[in-house]
């Protein structure tokens, strides 16, 4: 197993092998196809493996076309498919599973989830709670050289927040303050890689 | 009653109206709120998807500190991402003792320990299930009656703990609006997803999704929210999707407690309302008008 996959350390790189779904498969294995998560989900529209697709691609263990896909991370936690899959299989969590191996692996496909996460992350071990305007600085850095103009979407929202007040000018690099998680976050660390 | 708070980050930043009215809602009803001492962040919907352990310990860490203060009374969590976070490690740990001990092997290093029994609760829960409509309605001075409100519950406090409503068909905000005096939009939308982080990663999808629970809510005065981050994918995007989609008016986002101090006369400064990114002229026209 490899660290926790926050934006400052650097993950593997390489595809998850297909030993890496066997959490996973162990989770969903009575799996009986019947479509419900699939007709549950508002993001399937959006999805290019319907739910009930990518859990067979776990169950059969292919891992180049699960991670050829971004259908798991178009799921938003909404739970609805846990809700109602008639075999009480904890997709959610499946999918978060598989959120977590994308990040772990540095998957440059889901590189905007993973830097969007890991900045969150990055900023909380340091203040031990979140800084807006922190994370989403250093976010939009990590974002822009592929994506210049993508911050730009975000412009009206950001200036109705200044408008109100709710956003503070922070140093993104100021050092960690008096409530840093740094020593739970090296814990958790060295306990995912004994494991 | 008393309960033990846990406001979580956004209530500091970005939704700090919703915990201003949260609390003026409470001291109005004498509800005492103790906040809990040096809390941290849940993690949000950040960590799960970095890492299972990160997930369990960062809430563990507030529990930890809340059992410590007083292990009897309930928390209460107004942010539905907070809630669930929370309430998830409860869950957990009360069937797999090897996450307990996996999670106090990690608070260890805070010098803290998880004992597991915390009563984590949601604020609708708790003024759906612990509020009497009856007292609430006496202590109404200002009538709401020719309003109309659309309930939004979002997810997370809903599911996957169908603790306090039917969790696809929720139910718990109307006697509380009603209580106003305002009327109850009907609509399927209430727990409808508003796409949650999606809005800064995947924008167009979110977009969608919300355009989907604007629609549901024409004819509604003002949508009413349990959650920071559905108050903000409600609100913050409304000009593009009007701009885009071209079949939907703005609506009005408010925090539930908001509109329910209003109808006691709290004074708007107590209730956050110049905090709401657009508090729209129709509806303030509206609610200031004398009702027929
Ligand atoms: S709802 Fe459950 S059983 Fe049905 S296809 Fe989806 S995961 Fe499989
Ligand atoms: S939890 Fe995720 S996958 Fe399941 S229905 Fe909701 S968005 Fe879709």
């Amino acid at each position: 197993m490899t660290a926790v996959a926050t934006q400052n350390r650097p993950g593997t790189e390489s595809a998850p092998g297909p030993d890496a779904l066997k959490a996973i498969q162990d989770k969903i294995k009575s799996c009986i196809q019947c479509g419900t998560c699939t007709a549950s989900c508002p993001n399937e529209f959006a999805m290019d493996l319907t739910p009930r697709h990518l859990w067979r691609m776990v169950l059969m263990g292919d891992t180049e076309d699960i991670f050829a896909s971004q259908t798991f991370t178009l799921c938003s936690a909404c739970y609805t498919c846990s809700l109602r899959c008639p075999r009480g299989l904890p997709l959610t969590e499946a999918m978060h599973d598989l959120k977590q191996l994308a990040a772990k692996h540095k998957l440059p496909r889901y590189k905007a989830s993973t830097a969007f996460y890991g900045h969150f992350m990055d900023t909380v071990r340091r203040h031990g709670r979140i800084r807006e305007t922190e994370f989403i600085s250093r976010y939009f850095m990590t974002m822009t050289p592929s994506k210049p103009l993508m911050p730009l979407k975000y412009t009206s929202m950001g200036l109705k927040l200044l408008r109100k007040g709710k956003l503070h000018i922070e140093n993104p690099f100021a050092a960690p303050g008096k409530q840093s998680l740094e020593a739970i976050f090296q814990k958790v660390e060295s306990m995912e890689e004994r494991a | 009653m008393k309960y033990l708070y846990y406001p979580g980050c956004s209530l500091q930043g970005t939704a700090q109206e919703y915990n201003q009215s949260t609390r003026a809602m409470m001291a109005a009803l004498d509800i005492e709120l103790t906040e809990i001492d040096d809390w941290t962040c849940c993690g949000a919907s950040a960590a799960e998807s970095v890492s299972e352990l990160l997930a369990l310990a960062l809430p563990a860490i507030n529990l930890a500190i809340a059992e410590a203060m007083d292990a009897d009374q309930d928390i209460l969590v107004p942010c539905s991402a907070c809630y669930l976070n929370l309430r998830k490690v409860v869950e957990t740990v009360r069937q797999d003792e090897t996450a307990l001990a996996r999670v106090n092997e990690v608070l260890a290093e805070k010098e803290l320990h998880l004992k597991g029994g915390a009563k984590v609760r949601h604020l609708l829960d708790v003024m759906a299930t612990d509020l009497d409509p009856e007292a609430l309605r006496q202590r109404v001075q200002v009538d709401l009656s020719h309003l109309t409100i659309a309930p939004y519950y979002g997810c997370q406090c809903l599911r996957p703990y169908p603790v306090f409503d039917d969790p696809e068909e929720p139910r718990s905000m109307e006697p509380l609006i009603r209580a106003t005096g305002a009327a109850v939009h009907p609509w399927s939308m209430g727990s409808k997803c508003c796409g949650a982080s999606h809005m800064n990663t995947k924008m167009e999808v979110a977009l969608e999704l919300v355009h989907g629970i604007l629609k549901g809510a024409q004819g509604a005065d003002a949508i009413v929210t349990v959650c920071p981050m559905c108050q903000m994918n409600l609100e913050a995007y409304q000009d593009k999707i009007v701009q885009h989609y071209r079949d939907v008016q703005p609506v009005t986002i408010l925090y539930l407690p908001q509109l329910i101090g209003m109808a006691f006369g709290l004074p708007d400064d107590q209730l956050g309302l110049n905090l709401n990114l657009e508090i729209r002229s129709d509806f303030r026209n509206k609610r200031t008008a004398v009702p027929a």
